[in-house]
C-alpha cells in the first residue's frame, strides 16, 4: 500500500470539488483496500463519501431511488425491495457475507472490480491492470472467465451479482459529474473489454454516482438463480436473473440477465424475444439458450460455462413459469 | 502389581488406570479451559505480543520459478522512508522444514526453486512502509541452467521411488485380476490442498545477547528449536520458542517456516525485536502444500465377495531431493484382505512449493480414492458397499502377519448404518428425487495409523493441594490443555478448577508436539506417568501401596482411613516429577490404528450439477475418549475437511510459470457454513492397551480419512455420475448428467 490522504467529504458536492481535483472516491472500501494493499490501485488521494448523505431509500413516482451509499444489507432487508423488487433483494443476499454486505454500498458494488486471478497478482500480464501488458488469463488457468464480450485484450468476468438484478429490473445509474447530471441505463454503464479493458464502466473522471432508479415494479416472477462452487461465499460460475410474467400460459413479458457469463453483466433481448408469447417447454428454453450463447467462446478450463450456462437458465425459466 | 513406568512402550499396558481412579472427569466432554480467552480475543497469538521496539519484516518473493538471484537494489529500498533493513542472508530458508526434521531445511533463498519463494526480507518502522518497500524491491535474477517441469504429468518430468517408503508386493497381482469374478482397475486424481489455517504464519524474534526469543506460531516446538537453530548456527539450548495458542496448523507448522529465520536474522542484524507475519497469499504461495496424487486402484475379488488382490499405486510430487512423498497407501497396508497385492508410491520431481504434511498425510487421500473404488466394486458385484467391506477385514496385516489392535470398522459400520438410516438407500442411482435435486447415500470406511513419539511432561503437585501440568506440547486448536488436565485431574483426584496446565513454552519439557494425530496419546501418557509417580510418593507418605490410594475431591484416603485433604498430606512440600514416554516393541507388535465409517446424504442439481452435503454421520473408534467435546470436535472439524477434499478444494498451479493462481481463501474453497450440515458424531468407546497407556489412540486427523470417499460415493448414487478426479465440482458432473426434466430414472 502506498501512502496516501484521505478527507471526508460532507455533502456530494464537497466529494464533486474533490474528485475534481483528482481525489479517488471510496465508499465501504471492500474491494478498493484490497486493491490497494496490493498495489493494484494506488491513489494518492482518497476522499470518502460515507458522509455525503446519499444513503437514503425513496420513492420515485412508481420506482424507488437507491441512494449511491445505501449499503447492500441495508438494500437487500428493505421492505419496498422485498416486496416490490425481491430479485435484488435475492441477489445481493446472494453475494459475499454480511460483513462485506454491511460495509459495501450500492455504488461501490456497481464498480467492484473484476475476479480475475492474473488481474489480482501483479507478477501475471494483465491488460486491465496495466494496457498493453498482456493477457496471461487467455491461455492460462481461466475457469471463472468470461465465454461472452470477450476481446483478445481481455476475457475477465464482471464478478457481481447486484448489478446482474439490476440490469434484469431496468434500473438507471444516476450521476454527478463536471459536465452535469447523467442518467445511464444500467445496460449502458458496464463496459465490454474491448481493446481498453481498464475502464470497467463509462464513469469519467470527476464523476460520482449518486443513486440507481428503480422503475415501476413488474409484478413479474422474479428468481435470481447463482450457480457457484461452493454453498456461500463464492462467486458465480454463471447467474441468472429472471423477472417474468404469465398470462393464460404463456410468457406475457420476460426481463432476463446473466452475470459471470459475460465480461459485463450479460442482456440479450434477442434471448426475451424467443420466449416472450410462448408457451414454457423444455424445447421453448433450449431455444432461449442457443439464441443466448450462440456466440459464445470458452478459452478451455471456462468451456463448461456454455452449457452450464444453458441449464441454469432451463432451470431457472422452468421454476419462473411453472404455475 | 509392579509400575511399567519404563520410558520404552514395550508391553501394552492394560491395567486401565485411569478406569480405576475416582475423579470422573476423563473421558467429560469438558470445556477447553482457554476457549473462553480465545473466543474473546484475550489468548495471545503469535504476532500480538507487544514487544518494545519492535520493527516490522515483509518477505519478498521470488517472481520467476527458477533460477539465481544476481542482484538486490538494497540502496533504492534503504532510501525509503521508514526502511531499516534489506536481509538476503544465505541462512534464509528456500524450503520449509518437514515435520520432525529437528534441521535446518534447505537454506540459501538467492538459490530459487519454486514460483513465489522467499528471498529477501525488508525491514521498516511501520508493516506499510515495509510491504511497500517489499513490492517496490528490484531483484535480478539468472534463469535456472536445468530447469525442472512444473507439471507431475509432463512428459521429461523425472518419477522416482521415494526414500520414505517402499513398495508392499505379495503374491501375484496381475494374475488375481485374471482370475477375479469381479475386478476394478481405476485411476482417480486428487488435487494439492492447501492447510489453510486460520493464523497466518508469524514470527516475533528478539535476541538478548546471544540467546533468541521467538514468539511463533508452530506446532513442534522441541523440533523447532533445534531447526532454527541449526539455520543460525547456534546451539539449540539458546533458542527459546513461546507458542502458547496456535491459530491451527494442520502440518504447516509441523517444521519452521520462512519467517521464523528471516526476523531471526534481521533482529540479530539491526539489534533490536523483528515481527514477521506472512499475508495470506504468501503462506499459500511458500509454506506447504498437500502434493496432487495420482492413483490407480485394482480390486480382484472372488464370486464370494472376497478379494483376492489389491493394488494401489500412487504418483505424488515434491521438489527434488526433497525426501517427504505422500504416504498415499499408508491405510491400504492393513485395511482389507488380499494377499495379492501391489502397494506404491513414487514421487516426481517438479518445481513447485514443499510438499509435506497437510492433516493425515497420507489417509485423507489415499482413503478417499480407495473408498471410492470399494463403492465401484460392490456395485459390480452386486452387494451393499456396508457388506462388502465387512466381508473383506483381514484376521491379520495381509503379507506381514502383524495382529491387530483392536479394530471397531465393523461395528463403526453397523452402528453408523443403523444411527444413518442406511436401509433406506436405493441400490442404483437416480431414484431418489427431492424437486431439482437428485438424492443419494454413500458410505466409506475411515482409518488413520496411530502413532506414538516421544515426549515428556512434568506435574507438580503443589503443597496447597493444587496441580501443575508443564510440558512443550501445543494446543493447535486441538484441545491439549483440556484433556492434559483432565488426566491429571483423574489420577490426582483433583476438580478440573485446581488443575492448571501450562503449555507452548520450549523452556519446559518437550512434549510429542501436535501432529500425526499424536499429541494427546504421547504426551498424555507422560502425564500419566508423572501422576503414578506422585501417586507412588504420596502412598508411601500414608503408608499403603499405590493401588490402595483413593484420591478424590483433593482429598487423600485408602483402606477404611478417613479421607485426608490433599493440603495436610503434603506437610508444606511440592512434590514433582517429569513423566517419560517413548514408543518401543509395542509400535511394531501390533499393527495400530483409528477406524471408523462416514455415511453421507448429497443433493445433485439436476440441472447444474451442484453437488451439496445434506448430512453426514460419523462413527469412530479411537481407544478411550479423553474428552468427549474436543474428539468430537476434531471428527468433526475432519469430516468438514472431508467435505472440502471432495467437492470445492484444489490448489491451481498455473503449468506454463508455476505460479500457484489461487493463493487466498476467496478462490481457494474451503467449505464456509453453507457448506457445513448436521453432523452426526457417534465415539465408540474401547481400550487399545498397545496404543498407550492410556488405552487411547489418535484422533486428531481421523475425521478426514475417507470422509470424501463416503461423498464420492452418495454422488454416484444419487445421479449416476461417476467423477474420478477430485474436488467433484460441477463441472466435471454437469456433461454426464441425466435429462434434467426426467424425475427418475
Amino acid at each position: 500500500m502506498k501512502p496516501f490522504a484521505l478527507d471526508h467529504a460532507a455533502s456530494p458536492d464537497a466529494a464533486l470539488a474533490a474528485l475534481g481535483k483528482g481525489a479517488t472516491a471510496i465508499a465501504g472500501g471492500t474491494n478498493l483496500i484490497d486493491l490497494m494493499k496490493l498495489q493494484i490501485a494506488t491513489p494518492e488521494r482518497l476522499v470518502s463519501i460515507r458522509r455525503t448523505g446519499l444513503d437514503r431509500i425513496a420513492p420515485d413516482g412508481d420506482g424507488l431511488r437507491i441512494g449511491a451509499l445505501v449499503t447492500n444489507a441495508d438494500c437487500a432487508a428493505d421492505p419496498r425491495v422485498r416486496q416490490d423488487w425481491p430479485l435484488l433483494s435475492q441477489a445481493i443476499l446472494a453475494g459475499a457475507s454480511p460483513q462485506l454486505r454491511n460495509r459495501a454500498t450500492t455504488g461501490g458494488n456497481l464498480c467492484q472490480r473484476t475476479r480475475c486471478g492474473y488481474f489480482y497478482d501483479t507478477t501475471q500480464a494483465c491488460n486491465k491492470r496495466e494496457a498493453g501488458s498482456g493477457c496471461a488469463a487467455r491461455d492460462g488457468f481461466n475457469r471463472i472467465h468470461a465465454v461472452l464480450g470477450t476481446s483478445d485484450a481481455c476475457i475477465a468476468t464482471y464478478p457481481g451479482d447486484m448489478a446482474v438484478a439490476l440490469l434484469a429490473l431496468d434500473a438507471v445509474v444516476l450521476t454527478q459529474g463536471p459536465y452535469g447530471p447523467r442518467q445511464i441505463p444500467l445496460a449502458m454503464f458496464h463496459r465490454e473489454p474491448g481493446d481498453d479493458p481498464t475502464r470497467d464502466n463509462v464513469l469519467q473522471p470527476g464523476e460520482l454516482i449518486t443513486a440507481v432508479r428503480l422503475p415501476a415494479p413488474t409484478g413479474g416472477r422474479q428468481i435470481y438463480r447463482k450457480v457457484r462452487d461452493r454453498a456461500s461465499y463464492a462467486f458465480a460460475l454463471v447467474s441468472v436473473a429472471v423477472d417474468l410474467t404469465m398470462e393464460e400460459g404463456r410468457i406475457a413479458r420476460c426481463a432476463l440477465a446473466f452475470g459471470s457469463l459475460g465480461t459485463v453483466p450479460w442482456r440479450d433481448p434477442a434471448v426475451e424475444e424467443v420466449l416472450i408469447g410462448q408457451e414454457p417447454s423444455p424445447a421453448l428454453f433450449a431455444r432461449a439458450a442457443e439464441v443466448l450463447l450462440h456466440h459464445a467462446r470458452g478459452f478451455g478450463a471456462n468451456d463448461f460455462k456454455i452449457p452450464l450456462a444453458a441449464r441454469a437458465l432451463a432451470a431457472t425459466l422452468a421454476q419462473a413459469t411453472k404455475v | 502389581m509392579h509400575l511399567p513406568l519404563s520410558e520404552m512402550y514395550n508391553e501394552p499396558d492394560d491395567r486401565n488406570v485411569l478406569d480405576r481412579m475416582r475423579q470422573g472427569v476423563i473421558g467429560q466432554p469438558l470445556d477447553r479451559p482457554e476457549g473462553a480467552l480465545k473466543v474473546s480475543g484475550q489468548a495471545t497469538y503469535a504476532a500480538e505480543w507487544r514487544i518494545d521496539g519492535c520493527v516490522e519484516g515483509v518477505l519478498v518473493l521470488a517472481e520467476i520459478a527458477q533460477g539465481q538471484v544476481t542482484a538486490i537494489d538494497r540502496d533504492a529500498a534503504l532510501a525509503r522512508d521508514g526502511v531499516l533493513a534489506v536481509i538476503a542472508d544465505p541462512a534464509m530458508t528456500r524450503r520449509s522444514a518437514q515435520g520432525m526434521a529437528a534441521k535446518a531445511p534447505q537454506q540459501d533463498a538467492a538459490k530459487v526453486e519454486y514460483f513465489g519463494q522467499p528471498v529477501a526480507l525488508v525491514v521498516a518502522r511501520t508493516f506499510e512502509q515495509a510491504r511497500d518497500a517489499a513490492v517496490a524491491l528490484r531483484v535480478d535474477y539468472a534463469d535456472a541452467a536445468e530447469p525442472v517441469p512444473f507439471d507431475p504429468h509432463a512428459p521429461d518430468v523425472k518419477v522416482e521411488a521415494p526414500s520414505s517408503s517402499k513398495p508392499v508386493e505379495g503374491g501375484d497381482l496381475d494374475q488375481a485380476m485374471r482370475d477375479a469374478a469381479f475386478s476394478v482397475d481405476v485411476e482417480y486424481d486428487t488435487p494439492g490442498h492447501a492447510s489453510a489455517a486460520m493464523e497466518p504464519h508469524a514470527t516475533i524474534a528478539q535476541w538478548q545477547g546471544d540467546s533468541l526469543i521467538l514468539h511463533g506460531s508452530y506446532q513442534m516446538l522441541a523440533y523447532n528449536v533445534k531447526e532454527i537453530a541449526d539455520c543460525l548456527g547456534i546451539s539449540p539450548d539458546k533458542v527459546r520458542i513461546i507458542a502458547p495458542y496456535v491459530g491451527g496448523g494442520f502440518g504447516s507448522k509441523l517444521g519452521i517456516t520462512h519467517e521464523a529465520v528471516a526476523a531471526a536474522l534481521a533482529a540479530r542484524e539491526l539489534g533490536r525485536p523483528v515481527r514477521v507475519v506472512m499475508s495470506r497469499q504468501q503462506v499459500f504461495q511458500t509454506v506447504m502444500r498437500r502434493s496432487e496424487t495420482r492413483q490407480r486402484v485394482r480390486l480382484a475379488a472372488d464370486a464370494g465377495g472376497r478379494l483376492i488382490g489389491l493394488g494401489h499405486e500412487a504418483l505424488v510430487s515434491n521438489l527434488p531431493g526433497e525426501k517427504f512423498a505422500e504416504p498415499v497407501t499408508q491405510a491400504t497396508e492393513f485395511l482389507y484382505g488380499g494377499e495379492n497385492r501391489l502397494l506404491k508410491v513414487e514421487v516426481a520431481r517438479i518445481s513447485r512449493l514443499t510438499a509435506g504434511s497437510v492433516r493425515a498425510p497420507g489417509e485423507a487421500v489415499g482413503m478417499q480414492v480407495l473408498e471410492a473404488a470399494m463403492d465401484e466394486l460392490a456395485e459390480k458385484i452386486g452387494i451393499d458397499p456396508i457388506e462388502l467391506r465387512k466381508r473383506n477385514l483381514p484376521a491379520t496385516v495381509p503379507v506381514q502377519g502383524t495382529p491387530y489392535s483392536s479394530r471397531m470398522l465393523t461395528q463403526a459400520l453397523e452402528q453408523g448404518a443403523q444411527a444413518f438410516g442406511w436401509s433406506a438407500r436405493q441400490d442404483r442411482p437416480c431414484q431418489t428425487r427431492d424437486g431439482d435435486w437428485w438424492v443419494g447415500m454413500g458410505v466409506a470406511s475411515a482409518a488413520r495409523v496411530n502413532m506414538m513419539v516421544p515426549a515428556q511432561a512434568r506435574v507438580t503437585l503443589r503443597a496447597d493441594g493444587s496441580a501443575l501440568v508443564e510440558t512443550d506440547q501445543t494446543d493447535i486448536g486441538t484441545g491439549s490443555y483440556a484433556i492434559l488436565g483432565q488426566i491429571a485431574g483423574e489420577m490426582l483426584g483433583l476438580p478440573m478448577a485446581r488443575v492448571d496446565v501450562k503449555l507452548g513454552d520450549s523452556a519446559l519439557p518437550p512434549g510429542a508436539g501436535s501432529g500425526g494425530s499424536f499429541g494427546a496419546i504421547s504426551t498424555g501418557s507422560a502425564v500419566l506417568y508423572a501422576c503414578e509417580e506422585i501417586r507412588k510418593r504420596l502412598a508411601k507418605i500414608l503408608g499403603c501401596a499405590a493401588e490402595e490410594l483413593v484420591l478424590k475431591d483433593g482429598t487423600a484416603s485408602h483402606g477404611d482411613a478417613a479421607p485426608r485433604p490433599l493440603r495436610d498430606v503434603l506437610g508444606g512440600e511440592d512434590l514433582t516429577t517429569t513423566g517419560k514416554i517413548k514408543p518401543g516393541k509395542t509400535a511394531k507388535a501390533f499393527s495400530q490404528a483409528s477406524y471408523g465409517a462416514f455415511f453421507a446424504e448429497v443433493g445433485v442439481h439436476a440441472f447444474t450439477g451442484e453437488v451439496r452435503v445434506r448430512r453426514m454421520t460419523g462413527v469412530f473408534g479411537f481407544g478411550r475418549v479423553l474428552n468427549a467435546k474436543t474428539a468430537r470436535s476434531q471428527c468433526l472439524g475432519g469430516m468438514v475437511w472431508g467435505i472440502g477434499s471432495a467437492l470445492t478444494e484444489e490448489l491451481a498451479f498455473d503449468t506454463r510459470d508455476g505460479h500457484l493462481v489461487n493463493h487466498d481463501l476467496a478462490e481457494y474453497h474451503v467449505p464456509v457454513h453453507a457448506d457445513v450440515p448436521a453432523i452426526e458424531v457417534i465415539l465408540l468407546e474401547e481400550r487399545d492397551a498397545a496404543a498407550s497407556p492410556l488405552q487411547a489412540k489418535g484422533v486428531g486427523e481421523l475425521g478426514i480419512c475417507g470422509a470424501a470417499g463416503a461423498i464420492a460415493n452418495a454422488v454416484y448414487n444419487a445421479c449416476g455420475v461417476r467423477v474420478r478426479s477430485f474436488p467433484l465440482t460441477l463441472d466435471k458432473i454437469v456433461p454426464s448428467l441425466p435429462d434434467p426434466f426426467a424425475q427418475t430414472l
